[in-house]
């Protein structure tokens, strides 16, 4: 099985650490994997997007033109990407910083205030992890397995205490 | 027992370089390889090697050239505008018979371009480049496991013929991550005895030079390197044979382009066409064998690049024009995607493309 996973929002948002903990996830459960960012003058304020592809099977293109699941924290990005997710494919909306719903009838989508949450958490920047929770909880072919290695794999090794900040995060959108 | 880490390309290839002896590197930043440049500086000083940023382009590729003389393994990197820069001294060092490796991961040209993929670098590549006769080995990785994998051949090639060699990437193989299996460290395996390293008065001097006023004798270094070319185009070319077997239509293409026809193919297959893919590995030497070969059993071949169409000379002449070649391209740091190599290749098979 292929899954193909594209993650957008603001620069800023943290939507390539995001990308980045799944691919870790996915490595450390022996599955192939790819990941690409968008590069150029997006680090902060403008449109990031990570396309991430995890499958069974070596990974052909690592460009995502039809995702089967799309994670969208802010308006731009759903306004790009919403007519490009497979039919039946999985939209998850940061319903914070996105007040419209989606207009697609043949997906099935979560909507969740991760950015609310994360801010009533003490922790605003921890709202794609937030976001990455309830990912984990509702999209089937994305376990929850090997998430917390993975997350000792990206948080740096300055900032220890970031670990605990991020699961608690990941445990606030997966009981969300 | 090493296992499988998690790295981007650029990460990749600086890895692989150290691991291959690799203890100089000079460069000089730009998008999309910076990367490369930033993990050499971090990791140089810890291991007794050299990273330098020069001033600029022309003045690393000439440190290049000077470390190559003195037979120690080197490289720099660069992007699109950069590596022409470069060419003056990538002439130099193919006019001198050395050793060395230059990466450009390409970027949308020409002039500053843009900062995103591409392949518009193919004819400076594999058609020289710089001034006068000569030719570089030029190895396009398609996946980040070949970042490490071609980056550590592109050492050795360039040691055993005394060639420089090139790694002729793009944006997206720099950018993406993937699981790589790292190289083993090691080291030259061949005797460098014309590197100029102190005789400690034991020889003559050697003497590393590009420079023959008497064109007798210009024209015997000529034909002498052409012999060892022809040596590499013997014995080195290299290639992936994806499908073809049954295959009625060859696509062909090199880096990211041939990842995204991998799934076209996989597409295709499923509603019955039966297409194939010749991936070449190496552009200089191209893989000129199996093309020919290819032309005699399929029906057409679709060139899928990320430039105006550069390759697609190469295919046409590897093919002898027995088959149409038609183009799949987009330009100027745009992709190639699924459904356009689909609907290229069903023009093809309509007898609609030209």
């Amino acid at each position: 099985m292929t899954t193909q996973i594209l993650i957008a929002g603001f620069g800023g948002q943290g939507i390539l650490f995001t990308g980045k903990l799944l691919a870790y996830k996915a490595l450390l459960e022996g599955k192939e994997l790819s990941w690409l960012p968008s590069y150029g003058p997006e680090m902060r304020g403008g449109t990031a997007s990570c396309s991430v592809t995890i499958s069974d099977e070596p990974v052909g293109s690592p460009i995502i033109d039809h995702p089967d699941v799309l994670i969208v924290m802010n308006l731009p990005s759903l306004d790009k990407y919403e007519d490009t997710v497979k039919p039946g494919g999985i939209i998850f909306v940061d319903s914070t910083l996105i007040e419209r719903k989606v207009k697609r009838t043949d997906v099935q989508v979560f909507y969740i205030p991760s950015t609310k949450i994360a801010q009533d958490m003490g922790a605003g920047n921890l709202a794609n992890i937030v976001l990455l929770g309830k990912v984990l909880k509702d999209c089937p072919a994305i376990s929850r397995a090997y998430v917390e290695d993975a997350l000792k794999k990206v948080v740096s090794a300055k900032h220890p205490e970031m670990y605990d900040f991020n699961l608690k995060a990941i445990d606030a959108g997966y009981n969300y | 027992m090493s296992e499988k880490v998690l790295m981007k390309g650029n990460e990749a290839i600086a890895e692989s370089a150290i691991r291959s002896g690799c203890l100089c590197y000079f460069g000089y930043p730009i998008t999309p390889q910076t990367e490369l440049a930033a993990y050499m500086a971090k990791r140089m000083p810890k291991i007794g090697g050299v990273f330098l940023q020069a001033e600029s382009e022309i003045s690393a590729i000439n440190m290049v050239y000077g470390v190559a003389g003195a037979g120690k393994r080197v490289m720099t990197s660069s992007s699109s505008p950069g590596v022409s820069l470069k060419q003056e001294g990538i002439s130099y060092i193919a006019g001198a018979d050395l050793p060395a490796v230059i990466v450009n991961v390409q970027r949308g040209g020409p002039g500053l371009g843009g900062i995103q993929p591409s392949q518009s670098d193919y004819f400076q590549a594999t058609k020289g480049g710089g001034h006068g006769d000569y030719h570089l080995i030029v190895l396009t990785p398609s996946s980040v496991q070949e970042m490490a994998d071609l980056t550590s051949l592109a050492f050795d090639l360039a040691d055993k013929y005394r060639v420089p060699a090139m790694l002729l990437a793009d944006g997206t193989m720099g950018q993406m991550m993937e699981p790589v299996l790292l190289p083993e460290p090691h080291d030259v395996t061949v005797e460098k005895s014309w590197a100029v390293c102190g005789t400690q008065m034991k020889r003559e001097h050697n003497i590393i030079n590009s420079l023959y006023l008497s064109p007798e004798v210009l024209e015997k270094t000529n034909f002498e390197r052409y012999e060892r070319y022809k040596q590499i185009e013997e014995n080195e070319v290299r290639y992936e044979s994806y499908l073809m077997d049954d295959a009625e239509y060859c696509i062909v293409a090199f880096g990211i382009a041939a990842r995204v026809a991998k799934n076209a193919i996989t597409a295709m297959r499923k509603e019955g066409i039966k297409v194939g893919l010749i991936r070449p590995i190496t552009v200089w030497p191209f893989p000129v064998k199996p093309i020919r070969e290819a032309a005699d059993k399929v029906k057409g071949f679709v060139c899928v690049e990320l430039s105006m169409g550069q390759m697609i000379d190469d295919v046409k002449l590897a093919s002898e024009c027995k088959k149409p070649v038609v183009l799949c391209n987009r330009a100027g740091g745009m992709i190639p995607s699924v459904d356009q190599i689909i609907e290229t290749t069903k023009k093809m098979i309509e007898g609609g493309a030209r």
